[in-house]
């Protein structure tokens, strides 16, 4: 079934000279594809946030080999089909009392995407469609 | 009984070793004047700084000839030292751990798997011959390959482990990782647990990880090695009244109150060829003497709750580690895990305590770290009185160790 609500793999890693290239060639040894990443730095450790082609199997990969991965639940707004897409999405969202806590974007072959991580996917799911504005299914991914 | 073992002992000391002859002539005490235990702590302590001044031997009071093995301890600090043995030193040393085993129900029936260090270490064939002594089945697989110990526990009837605190969590880690649930796939459902002190709370977390309810055992290569274990009741080590007498003695050397905590003085009543009289092995405990629920009178030595020498000056403030192991231990999304560093610059002490997250409390969420990093510190800041830096692992990440742990890091310069 196809669903607005795209999976994420949240990978953890300590900040450490490496790490993100063992964990790419972790992902490229089991064929997975990284659509889109983003790297965010606590003052503790970082976090890789990634979108990929088939996160289940991601997920799988990286457990077994001690990378410790969580999934969670972001849209992706298109923006190149409707201008302002992203100010009416954050506009609307902001309506409904649902948090954007981060957002980041990607362009691939002729599309660009924002993803946004909300409080309330499912409920930020109904509140931009009813906006017309075209919404990321996870089979694109 | 335990007063004419004494007297015999003193006696026996005062004219076989030069040493202790020595030591007592200094003190103005001859063994004659010993007729009370109140007259018996006129006797003067041994230390370990006297085991280092007399290595390796100078202490033996039987000829090499007499000597079935020796041990030798790591020097955390300095020399090492030396401990032998007389064939009865050993049956003695296998029979206190023979009871032990025996007290929270182990039997011919069991096989019990060996995961300490077997070699000069005595946690090893200490652990390997009480077994035996019970008729159980013993697995020497000694420390280290973990996923081969996670295999033969597999394989093998194993019922019951015996390792370090932190090498439980360990396997408990690697079973995790290798998709292994201990309490599916193996028959194991009891552990002795020794080698370095831990907390209550993390015996806790480590029983509802694996199934395993585990036993604390004490002791030290001066004494035999590891002797006193907890029965089923696992509430206190009880103490082999015919084979040891211990004191818990406060800051002026005065006996504690009972149920008081202090520093453990130990004197060994039957020990043949390295005799140990008020030794001051640098543990902090207390004796409980009412009744055990299991039956036993031996009294029955509490959890060791610290050093005499582990106390951290911090910016003028005293601080036990084990003070931060019961924070840790009180928050749920915590693991045990934790090192605590110590630096200074411009002499103004700095205090980092790195704690793991546990798996399921590992979050992506900002906002919630920032929250967990907060409360963390708050409490430790309540307990310590001073303020510590913290900084929240990510699971796995910190050192695990196979033999004592290594809690804190002091890289403190003062010149
Ligand atoms: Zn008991």
């Amino acid at each position: 079934m196809m669903s607005n609500i795209i999976k994420q793999l949240s990978i953890f890693v300590n900040n450490e000279p490496g790490r993100l290239a063992h964990i790419s060639s972790v992902l490229k040894e089991c064929n997975i594809n990284m659509r889109a990443f983003n790297l965010a730095e606590s003052t503790e450790f970082g976090i890789l946030r990634a979108i990929v082609d088939n996160p289940d199997e991601a997920y799988d990969a990286l457990k077994l080999k001690g990378i410790i991965a969580k999934k969670t639940d972001v849209i992706g707004v298109y923006l190149e089909d409707h201008p302002g897409a992203l100010f009416m999405a954050a506009d609307a969202l902001g309506k409904a009392n649902i948090n954007i806590e981060y957002g980041y974007a990607y362009s691939y072959k002729d599309k660009a995407i924002f993803f946004i991580r909300v409080d309330d996917p499912v409920k930020a799911v109904e509140v931009i469609g009813k906006q017309g504005i075209k919404l990321v299914s996870d089979s694109e991914i | 009984m335990q007063l004419r073992l004494l007297k015999e002992k003193v006696a026996e000391m005062y004219e076989k070793s030069e040493f202790f002859h020595k030591r007592m002539d200094e003190a103005g005490v001859k063994p004659e004047d010993i007729n009370s235990f109140e007259d018996f702590r006129r006797v003067p302590f041994m230390k370990k700084a006297d085991l280092r001044d007399n290595y390796p031997d100078k202490l033996f009071v039987v000829s090499y000839d007499d000597l079935v093995r020796v041990h030798v301890s790591s020097g955390t600090t300095g020399k090492p030292t030396v401990v032998g043995y007389t064939q009865k030193d050993l049956d003695n040393w296998s029979e206190a751990l023979a009871r032990g085993m025996t007290s929270f129900g182990l039997s011919k029936k069991d096989m019990v798997q060996n995961m300490h260090g077997y070699g000069l270490f005595t946690g090893g064939l200490g652990v390997h011959y009480g077994a035996e002594k019970i008729g159980a089945t013993v697995l020497p697989i000694s420390t280290g390959n973990t996923s081969r110990q996670i295999q033969l526990m597999q394989d093998l009837p194993v019922t019951a482990l015996a390792g370090t605190p932190s090498y439980y969590f360990h396997i408990a880690d690697v079973c995790d990782q290798m998709g292994v649930d201990i309490r599916t796939a193996t028959k194991v459902r009891k552990g002795i647990a020794g080698g370095e002190p831990w907390s209550e709370s993390m015996r806790k977390k480590l029983e509802e990880r694996t199934g395993i309810k585990t036993y604390n055992c004490y002791g030290a290569s001066e004494f035999y090695g590891p002797m006193f274990l907890e029965c089923e009741e696992q509430n206190g080590l009880h103490l082999w009244a015919d084979l040891a007498y211990v004191e818990i003695l406060d800051e002026n050397d005065q006996p504690c109150k009972e149920g008081e905590r202090g520093a453990i003085v130990i004197t060994m009543l039957q020990k043949e060829a390295f005799p140990l009289i008020r030794y001051r092995i640098g543990d902090i405990s207390a004796i409980d003497w009412t009744p055990c629920k299991c039956g036993r009178t031996h009294p029955r030595l509490m959890r060791i709750s610290g050093r005499t020498d582990d106390m951290l000056v911090v910016r003028g403030v005293n601080v036990f580690p084990s003070q931060i192991e019961s924070v840790i231990g009180e928050i749920s999304w915590l693991s045990p895990f934790y090192h605590l560093t110590l630096t200074n610059e411009n002499y103004m002490d700095n205090m980092l305590v790195e704690v793991e997250l546990t798996e399921e409390a590992l979050t992506e969420d900002m906002v919630k770290l920032n929250k967990m990093s907060n409360e963390l510190s708050r409490r430790l800041k309540d307990v310590l009185n001073i303020k510590a830096d913290v900084k929240l692992c990510l699971p796995g990440t910190l050192p695990r160790f196979e033999g004592k742990a290594v809690h804190v890091t002091d890289k403190r310069c003062y010149d």
